[in-house]
């Protein structure tokens, strides 16, 4: 896990330092937000972009589009949005559709998948240990990028360590089938948590050990060059440019 | 400062909070160079004892010296001091291992320490050289096997140029190739080692001289060959050769 989705290549995507691509996609993600949904022919232009760093990282677009099926749960409630509501109703061929709750649900939708596919850009181009990097970089509180990265190297120990008490359950004949078997999940949940827990503190203890007193090393700063950044923004500024164009034309 | 022992424990005592007595006045002088194998049964107070050495458990009673410095872990300078004198590798590498990198995380220590820059390069390549792992130095612990975690983490706190290297339970859940090559580094290092173990023949195998710690006391201290041979010592602490053993 951690850098499951991380797929290695060499690419102008990938050389970018990631606070600058963190930048860029949530500039870029601000800017699409903003749009209102009724200038459609935006979005295409912005589906375009998207595809076109895409390609330049060298993401397939069967691999983008399979990623971005995360957003699929998240989108069922948009989904069901033209259906309940008030106001102004139209129908479309056996459906009785609200038109409001189509326009909300439609930018739900729009929006979000852009935003999922951004996202999906930098988690395929960057690892997460680069990330967090790049958050460290601008200046997220140090807390949150300990605690993260705490997560990222014990996700794997944690999740192995849950993974030998489901086969240790089962070599003595357990099967989960339904509800009358979620005692003991949760008792192995409630397990795992104090073991993690205790874990915590021998980690705490070891770290002690090595003269730690609340500061973990910083990672040498690299100055990213004007060009860098100009590469990088010309994507959220293409995507400004084509916004306040569709807000003018009407 | 080359005269004092690398580890002197002074009547050392301790309870923990809720009662329960650990240890009850514990002697041990361990010269420099020295590699002392520290056995006893389950329960005895040996990591309680370990735990004493760096300061993370305050001494109620008794004193511990570290190269004739007293460790008082009420005293924040000394106590940082003493923990870049002594190397703690823990049973479980995972718990010692947590930074992204092995070469981050043998770097963690030194950092901690004040070294900065091109030293600290140099002196998380000088460690991981020792233990035969600086081409790991780029990779995620968790990719590594447990022997090599084992050698990271002891290439964790080699890092810190301790005075004495103290190791719990080195050679458990190795390989027994991993655990010859832990063996052979051990022996390379020019460094003064308490080794808490069960393993007997290890123990033999590495260290001259052999203390059982027993019911939070310390019960025997000799050389490492005649405590093996006295069976009735080792079985009055609950402590066996492994069947088929003999000692050459």
């Amino acid at each position: 896990m951690g850098e499951r989705l991380y797929i290695h290549r060499h690419s102008l995507v990938h050389s970018l330092p990631s606070h600058v691509k963190i930048v860029t996609v949530l500039l870029f993600v601000l800017v699409v937000v903003s749009t209102p949904i009724t200038h459609w022919s935006a979005f295409l232009i912005f589906l375009a972009l998207v595809i076109a760093a895409a390609t330049a990282g060298k993401i397939s677009i069967p691999t983008l589009a399979k990623r971005a099926l995360i957003e699929v749960p998240f989108i069922f409630f948009a989904l069901l949005m033209p259906f309940i509501g008030t106001g102004e109703r139209f129908e479309v061929g056996p459906l009785n559709l609200y038109r409001e709750g189509l326009l909300a649900g439609a930018s739900i939708v729009a929006k979000g998948t852009l935003g999922v596919l951004s996202a999906v850009i930098l988690s395929t181009t960057t690892t997460a240990r680069e990330i967090l990097r790049g958050l460290e970089r601008l200046r997220l509180p140090t807390i949150m990028v300990q605690i993260a990265s705490f997560m990222l190297r014990y996700v794997n120990v944690i999740s192995d360590e849950m993974e030998r008490m489901k086969i240790a359950r089962e070599s003595r004949g357990f099967d989960a089938t339904g509800v009358k078997h979620w005692k003991v999940i949760a008792t192995s949940a409630a397990a795992l948590f104090i073991r993690s827990y205790e874990r915590g503190e021998r980690v705490h203890l070891a770290m002690l050990s090595r003269g730690f007193e609340g500061e973990l090393p910083h990672t040498e700063v690299r100055s990213v060059g004007a060009r860098t950044w100009l590469i990088a923004l010309t994507i959220p500024t293409f995507a400004l440019i084509t916004s306040l164009f569709f807000k003018m034309i009407g | 400062m080359s005269n004092h022992p690398s580890l002197l424990i002074n009547n050392l005592a301790f309870a923990y909070p809720d009662g329960n007595q650990a240890l009850y006045g514990v002697n041990l002088r361990v010269e420099k160079g020295e590699r002392v194998a520290l056995l006893g049964p389950n329960g005895a107070g040996k990591t309680t004892l370990v735990l004493h050495m760096n300061g993370i458990h305050q001494t109620m009673q008794g004193e511990v010296f570290i190269a004739g410095e007293k460790v008082d872990s009420k005293n924040k300078e000394s106590i940082r001091n003493i923990r870049s004198k002594v190397g703690i590798v823990f049973q479980d590498p995972d718990d010692q291992l947590f930074m992204p990198t092995v070469g981050e995380d043998v770097a963690f220590g030194p950092y901690n320490m004040g070294v900065r820059g091109a030293e600290l390069d140099a002196v998380v390549d000088y460690a991981l050289n020792l233990v035969g792992m600086i081409e790991f130095k780029d990779r995620p612990p968790h990719h590594l096997s447990f022997g090599q975690r084992r050698r990271v983490a002891v290439a964790t706190v080699l890092a810190m140029k301790p005075e004495i290297l103290v190791m719990d339970e080195p050679s458990s859940n190795l390989d027994p190739a991993s655990r010859r090559e832990l063996a052979d580094i051990l022996r390379s290092l020019d460094v003064t080692i308490v080794m808490v173990t069960h393993d007997l023949p290890y123990a033999h195998e590495l260290c001259e001289r052999a203390v059982i710690l027993s019911g939070g006391i310390i019960v025997a201290d000799d050389k490492t060959d005649s405590i093996l041979r006295n069976e009735a010592l080792l079985a009055t602490h609950r402590l066996e050769l492994p069947v088929g053993f003999t000692l050459s």
